[in-house]
């Protein structure tokens, strides 16, 4: 029976994580699968939302827990979270990390992104590393290497803590579901007609009067929004950030297998690859004997990586093209 | 000279005309040129330790630079190639040659004459390794028409494989190499008989800048000297005209990857004897330096990465006057970004289209 509690208890965990994967590649899939922007400095959008919703939510710092933050609390009280309740506070801290998101891609991206492929990889690469080193050094902002613990949680107190992943995992799906929509809305827009097209020939588009700057700008934005409330939502779903969650490693590189593994370019291949890799990394902590040895099992992760694109380049469920 | 943010040059020109426009530039530049000058002279001692930490970047940086050029793959398992390389001089020092043997030093530097043993077995090694990897991966990729993001994320998973079989073997604890400690080489410098700046300099490091320069003039002289090397920048440059004048490709991208790997093998082993130690993450973290010399120097141009990681490692150094250390790899990308606007494509590159 224990046993049996555990399964259920480690599902419920897996889905929440996968589900806050799968909505950051979508937003991935934004910048890559459809406008063609290379951009492996995920962590940096993945941090910014994180490390926002949480200065947001934080309670004022505890000496006794020697916590030494001064942003976070303070300005959660100030801007009001108390009077109108933590769970209406909730989706509002999700719309502010994601603005906060849309707002530094805006920027980093104005000056960046008119720079060749290969170029403006390595400044996203530089942005999340920046990014990181910022919250682990600046200690008034978020505590530094410390990073913030106990994030409160919404809608606590309905089941027991132990069973909280039940609770958020409704959330998340929802949030998935609105950002798969909009998503697929937006794409089989006149907007994302233009995109797709850029993704083509950028050239073809500045010559029928497009300025792609503006619109490559603008889908940079929107795929930094999306990776923000994944951040956001893995801060509420691990009530404890560090800046160490956001190496480059499990913050950057995982989300681009999930990519290629469930197929660029369509939103459903993207949420199918972060379930599919999510289940195999988490589980494979449960193969028996020498398989389950941490380091060996990072060997298999990485071989899959390689086989996947061997074997199924186009990824699991392939882009279809449409012509118009 | 192009600035690449149009819309700051347009306000500009628009106020004070075009020829205003230049003078406005020439004039900024002098003085960030002269502001630079006058923080290398005064930190002298890190912008000496900044020049050896960038021909350490350089070693690395080369080989890079090299396989991004010629099989248009930004190679994420270059670090751990080089891990990999310290790793076999690793246990070329533990299990093939006698204790004793590592116990007298060369000169003022740490380590012995085994050192000579150890290089060209992990150099061989990692040659092979890098060959039979693209034998297996990359030439089908390639033969597909793979993207060259599809390909990195190949040798992404690459990377992670290598990195775990590597701590499975030896485990994740800090290794060492046999080593005797020495001082520190310590001048004393009169700067305009206003201040006396100490230079200190770890023996090692000057050993490994030494290597740094000899192996990027090798490459130098090999690419353009040699009928192979000529080969091989004819097939970077154009692949198919390279197949018609009967370039054997196939050939010239096996050598490729024999100098991009044995040249990350002797990175990573004269790394980890400078550093005087050795971890498992050691290559992986050396990446975004290289990558931002590789970047620097203009992607697929060995001699520009070379100066490249020389601009990042004197960078990274001096900017510690001013900031946390730990924020290096910030800087390093703050200063690719400057460097990227003013030039689009690196130092020394040239545009593609």
């Amino acid at each position: 029976m224990v046993e049996f509690e555990g399964i259920i208890l480690h599902i419920g965990s897996f889905l929440v994580i996968a589900g806050i994967y799968a909505i950051i590649n979508v937003g991935l899939n934004v910048h890559y699968g459809h406008t063609g922007l290379f951009n492996i400095g995920i962590a940096a959008f993945f941090a910014l939302g994180a490390y926002t919703a949480s200065i947001l939510v934080m309670p004022p710092p505890n000496p006794d827990l020697y916590q030494r933050y001064e942003w976070g609390g303070n300005l959660a009280f100030t801007l009001g979270s108390e009077r109108i309740g933590f769970d209406l506070w909730f989706p509002l801290v999700l719309i502010a990390a994601a603005a906060v998101c849309a707002a530094v891609a805006y920027l980093v991206g104005s000056v960046t992104i008119r720079l060749r492929g290969d170029y403006l990889a390595i400044t996203t690469l530089g942005l999340g590393e920046t990014i990181r080193l910022v919250f682990t050094n600046e200690g008034w902002l978020a505590d530094g290497t410390r990073g913030l613990n106990g994030i409160p949680r919404v809608m606590d107190g309905l089941v027991d803590p132990h069973w909280y992943d039940f609770v958020f995992l409704p959330l998340v799906l929802i949030v998935l579901v609105i950002v798969y929509f909009v998503s697929q809305r937006l794409a089989a827009s006149p907007w994302g007609r233009v995109i797709l097209a850029i993704r083509e020939n950028e050239d073809t588009v500045e010559m029928v009067g497009k300025n792609a700057f503006q619109f490559k700008l603008q889908a940079f934005a929107y795929g930094a929004a999306l990776m923000g409330i994944g951040g956001a939502l893995y801060a509420f779903a691990k009530h404890s950030i560090t800046p160490a969650a956001f190496e480059p490693f499990f913050a950057t590189f995982i989300i681009w297998a999930m990519l290629i593994l469930g197929g660029s370019g369509n939103h459903r291949g993207a949420i199918l690859g972060a379930f599919v890799l999510w289940a195999v990394i988490s589980s494979s902590q449960f193969l028996p004997g020498f398989l389950g040895d941490p380091n060996l099992r990072l060997a298999v992760i990485g071989l899959l990586i390689v086989v996947v694109l061997l074997v199924r380049p186009a990824g699991l469920i392939p882009e279809t093209r449409t012509r118009t | 000279m192009v600035i690449n943010t149009n819309a700051l040059r347009d306000a500009v020109v628009s106020i004070f005309g075009e020829r205003g426009f230049k003078a406005i530039e020439r004039s900024v530049l002098v003085f960030v040129f002269a502001l630079a000058v006058w923080a290398l002279i005064w930190q002298l001692d890190l912008t000496v330790n900044g020049l050896l930490v960038g021909s350490v970047y350089a070693l690395g940086a080369v080989g890079l630079s090299l396989v991004y050029g010629n099989l248009h793959l930004p190679n994420i398992a270059h670090g751990d190639y080089m891990t990999l390389g310290a790793f076999v001089a690793l246990f070329v020092f533990g299990s093939l040659v006698p204790e004793v043997w590592s116990q007298n030093s060369v000169g003022p530097f740490t380590f012995s004459y085994t050192l000579f043993i150890a290089l060209p077995i992990g150099v061989a090694f990692v040659a092979v390794f890098a060959v039979v990897v693209d034998q297996l991966v990359y030439r089908t990729m390639r033969r597909r028409g793979a993207l060259p993001g599809v390909m990195a994320l190949a040798s992404l998973g690459v990377a992670i494989a290598l990195r775990g079989f590597i701590q499975y073997i030896w485990g994740t604890e800090v290794e060492h190499f046999p080593r005797v400690s020495k001082k520190f080489f310590i001048w004393t410098v009169d700067l305009f008989y206003l201040q006396d700046v100490q230079v200190r300099v770890p023996p090692d490091m000057i050993f490994v800048a030494a290597a740094a320069i000899v192996l990027t003039l090798a490459t130098y002289l090999f690419l353009n000297m040699t009928k192979w090397g000529k080969a091989m920048r004819a097939a970077a440059d154009n692949e198919d005209l390279a197949r018609v004048t009967g370039i054997d490709v196939e050939r010239t991208n096996l050598l490729t990857w024999v100098i991009g790997g044995g040249m990350a093998a002797a990175a990573g082993i004269l790394f980890a004897t400078g550093q005087g130690q050795l971890l498992t993450i050691s290559g992986w973290k050396l990446l975004i330096p290289l990558f931002a010399a590789v970047v620097a120097g203009g992607i697929g141009n060995p001699y520009g990465a070379f100066a490249g990681a020389i601009f990042v490692g004197v960078v990274g150094e001096v900017s510690t006057a001013w900031l946390e250390p730990s924020y290096k790899p910030a800087v390093f990308f703050a200063a690719i970004i400057v460097l990227l606007l003013v030039r689009p494509n690196g130092l020394f590159g040239q545009s593609r289209s």
